[in-house]
């Protein structure tokens, strides 16, 4: 709410020193095969910068640690901008030059302390969060130590970086509960702004600190920071105006349970039991069976009114017909006014293309309409007795999916051990069908993990692998894994990275914060070793020619949680993956295959018209093959390129 | 040949000053562990001898349900309550041994806000079935208020909260236990 447009520049320390050389570019070893007998990611050596690793379908393509100011001290989430990638750490920011991501280099390390620096870019702007107690205005390392401070930054800094070695703080935008993460919306119909929505999950500060700023419920007071979220507008010709817009209640009226509803499983088990007889009732929207235990009292009791020792069917259709009586007379008795719901988003993200965005708030998963961008108005929400905590949402490129993930104990606590259930602390897939998410199937990292590695679902993106849906996640201390979820129903990991504890004997932060798919390679955020880049290899689950693909779709710069739609250039890598898909599949006989390979590769031999001619026949003879449609179009862009 | 050679030998210096880089920043990480373990107040080891005492008695309380014929639901919840609270009680143990702090012995919490008093627990302990799901609910959901309201007093005490591990261990508690609340009111409502 408050900006300081005149804020000194910060004093910027340059760690220069040989950060090339730290880079321990690995070579490319072969990625060793997967035994079924034992997981590679389970025993492995700890250590800090030597811990043991396990690879499957991917390289190593740099490890670089931390420059020194940043030590020990946590590294959180990754934004993008050209050859840059900029990475969070609770101490300021670090700039980073990838152009060659074997041997990344420092640009510069920026010491602005903030927790968690979760950051964004766009243009020549650069936004970072700040939620912890320690903020500074003045990007001091002192700390607040008041708990009432004019100090005290807790909400979202603005950086002008239009010169990326000297970044200007321009200001300020105070939140009552700070920022924990933000998601910066460009709307498509508006380019003089960008919005920035901002979720902050601490207590709210007290008013003597922020004014207005307010802890009591909504209905004590219309003005309460809880049950809502901000929404900043940043003009983009005068980002020192940035102010708060909006704080849309999107959690208003949130009175069912919206339970996800059923899992096949659990839907086939329960028309097992009413096809057994049993006594089901509907209770908050969803279908439950009655266990014999509550039963059996009740059907004992109707009989004993008879003077019988043995309930009849009688008294069992007597039950049924009282049951349906009770379960009104408890919704009647709940007397009137909504329920509060959640009081705030872990994370949002948006999805502009679509005109969605996934909100993960506390309880809930929610589906947001954000075509009016100060405005965003909540179309559905589901919830999860199995999910502890809804932290980050992740759309497939169609829009016809969302992934949720649970960060059961905060992403500080070992929740990967082989007791821990596969259901908690997993991602839920969820198909998009009319605005409505309906639950499909639980993914969670495959293999277990100690209890001094802190592991649970966090941060991922999906890669631009074309015609499937997979994506890269990091687990913490459980490394990353890249798994395929384009059949809902049957998530499966195609590909990981892991490293043994950074100590053996006892919890000590670490692991992948965030990973993200960036102009060809993916890129983590160690909590404690600093940048890590990896590349994929062909596998069995994944052709060279799916990855030449990927790598065609060129982003300007990347906001995870303010996800691009890929667009695929009409190349023959694209024909090619497509060819492979087909054939994975077995869509098509093996000689259909061999021989569309053989047309492909004389069409890329020749040009110009006899090129396209090539490439015409081609798509007409593959005609109206419902499983060829994606290399159809292909084909048929190729021809007109 | 000679190539080969030069290259071998630019990779060995390479490699060598790397791994003394990766050593100094080692040594960098743990002298930076050890100093941030000196930053802390008595409100901070108030909180965190407390919430061991305070996650304890959850733990009493979610070792009735097998016991006292709760429901499968209610055994998920403390299920899920036993796991998330013992990973807790372990951080916060660490981080008072890692400051010498003395841990606290069995249950010192009477007057912590939320605490059940002995005739609750006592209630609880005898309560079957459906009557003790409904017990166990409106008890937890007063015990995690006061975990809550702790919070609150930690983050308004001048000093306080300033520790990494502190910050972020009292927000996953205020934001995990609210999420909880409100199931347990859902479960509650929904109790046939």
């Amino acid at each position: 709410m408050l900006a300081y447009p005149r804020l000194v520049p910060v004093v910027l320390l340059a760690a220069a020193a040989c950060s090339s050389s730290q880079t321990s570019s690995a070579g490319s070893s072969p990625s060793p095969a997967r035994s079924s007998s034992g997981d590679p990611r389970v025993g492995l050596k700890p250590g800090l910068f030597d811990a043991g690793e396990g690879v499957w379908n991917l390289r190593v393509v740099s490890k670089t640690p931390p420059p020194e100011a940043f030590v020990g001290v946590t590294n959180s989430d990754l934004a993008f901008k050209g050859q840059y990638a900029f990475q969070g750490n609770y101490n300021g920011i670090q700039v980073w030059d990838i152009s060659n991501p074997s041997r990344p280099t420092t640009v510069i390390t920026h010491v602005c302390p903030a927790s968690q620096s979760d950051v964004s870019v766009y243009r020549n702007l650069m936004f970072v969060s700040g939620e912890g107690f320690g903020g500074r205005l003045d990007c001091g390392t002192g700390g607040v130590q008041e708990a009432v401070s004019p100090h005290r930054l807790r909400g979202i800094r603005i950086f002008d970086i239009t010169d990326i070695r000297n970044p200007q703080y321009i200001a300020n935008v105070q939140t009552c509960r700070g920022s924990h993460t933000h998601s910066v919306l460009v709307h498509p119909g508006d380019t003089s702004s960008v919005y920035i929505y901002v979720s902050g999950s601490a207590p709210v500060r007290p008013a003597e600190e922020l004014s207005g700023c307010s802890a009591l419920a909504p209905s004590e007071d219309p003005n309460s920071a809880l049950f809502r979220i901000e929404v900043i507008k940043v003009p983009l010709a005068h980002p020192e105006q940035a102010a708060i817009v909006s704080s849309p209640r999107i959690f208003q009226d949130l009175v069912e349970a919206p339970s996800h509803g059923l899992a096949p499983e659990d839907r086939k088990a329960l028309e097992t039991a009413r096809a057994g007889g049993a006594f089901i009732v509907e209770l908050g929207g969803q279908e439950r069976v009655l266990p014999d235990r509550m039963i059996r009292p009740m059907l004992d009791s109707l009989a004993r009114a008879r003077g019988a020792t043995t309930p009849t069917a009688a008294d069992s259709a007597a039950l049924r017909d009282s049951l349906k009586v009770m379960v009104a007379r408890r919704i009647a008795d709940r007397g009137p006014g909504p329920r509060p719901g959640p009081t705030q988003c872990h994370d949002i993200t948006l999805y502009p293309a679509i005109g969605l965005a996934g909100g993960a708030c506390e309880g809930y998963g929610l589906l947001l309409d954000i075509s009016d961008p100060v405005n965003p108005r909540r179309i559905d929400a589901v919830s999860d007795s199995n999910f502890a905590y809804w932290h980050s949402a992740t759309f497939n490129n169609d829009g016809t999916k969302i992934l949720f993930t649970d960060e059961w104990g905060g992403g500080g606590q070992p929740k990967c051990r082989p007791s821990d259930p596969r259901e908690w602390g997993a991602n839920a897939i969820f198909t998009i069908e009319n605005r409505d998410m309906r639950f499909r199937s639980y993914y969670k990292l495959p293999a277990p993990q100690t209890p001094n590695e802190n592991c649970v679902a966090h941060n991922g993106s999906l890669l631009p692998i074309p015609g499937r849906d997979i994506m890269v996640q990091g687990w913490y201390q459980g490394g990353i894994s890249v798994f395929d979820w384009t059949n809902a129903d049957r998530p499966v990991e195609i590909a990981f990275f892991d490293r043994g504890p950074v100590d053996s004997t006892r919890m000590r932060s670490g692991g992948s914060w965030s990973v993200y798919w960036y102009n060809g390679v993916m890129v983590s955020s160690e909590i404690a070793r600093g940048l890590d880049i990896f590349e994929l290899v062909p596998s069995a689950h994944i052709s060279q020619n799916e990855i030449d693909a990927a790598k065609t779709v060129r982003l300007e710069y990347l906001n995870a949680q303010g996800q691009p739609q890929f667009v695929w250039p009409a190349t023959f890598a694209l024909a090619r993956a497509y060819v492979d898909q087909l054939e994975r599949s077995n869509a098509l006989p093996a000689a259909r295959i061999a021989s569309l390979r053989q047309e492909l590769a004389a069409a890329e031999r020749a040009s110009g018209d006899q090129r396209r001619t090539a490439l015409t026949t081609l798509a007409d003879g593959l005609g109206s093959q419902a499983q060829a449609r994606r290399l159809v179009d292909a084909l048929r862009e190729l021809a007109k390129s | 040949m000679h190539r080969v050679a030069a290259l071998a030998m630019v990779v060995a210096a390479c490699s060598a000053r790397a791994a003394s880089n990766t050593a100094d920043l080692e040594a960098i990480y743990h002298a930076r562990a050890d100093s941030a373990r000196m930053r802390f107040t008595p409100a901070d080891v108030r909180f965190m001898t407390g919430m061991i005492g305070h996650h304890r008695q959850a733990l009493d309380m979610a070792a009735l349900v097998p016991r006292n014929g709760a429901s499968s639901s209610i055994e998920t919840l403390a299920a899920r309550i036993i796991n998330a609270q013992q990973d807790e009680i372990a951080t916060l143990e660490q981080w008072l041994r890692e400051r010498d702090q003395p841990l606290p012995a069995g249950h010192e919490h009477a007057h912590m806000p939320g605490m059940l008093t002995p005739a609750q627990m006592a209630e609880l302990a005898a309560a079957r079935g459906a009557a003790f799901d409904r017990l166990f609910l409106r008890y937890m959901i007063q015990h995690h208020r006061g975990a809550v309201a702790m919070v609150h007093e930690l983050f308004g005490t001048d000093g306080a909260a300033q520790d990494e591990v502190v910050f972020k261990l009292a927000s996953d508690i205020q934001v995990d236990q609210i999420t909880e609340i409100a199931r347990m009111e859902l479960m509650l409502e929904e109790m046939p």
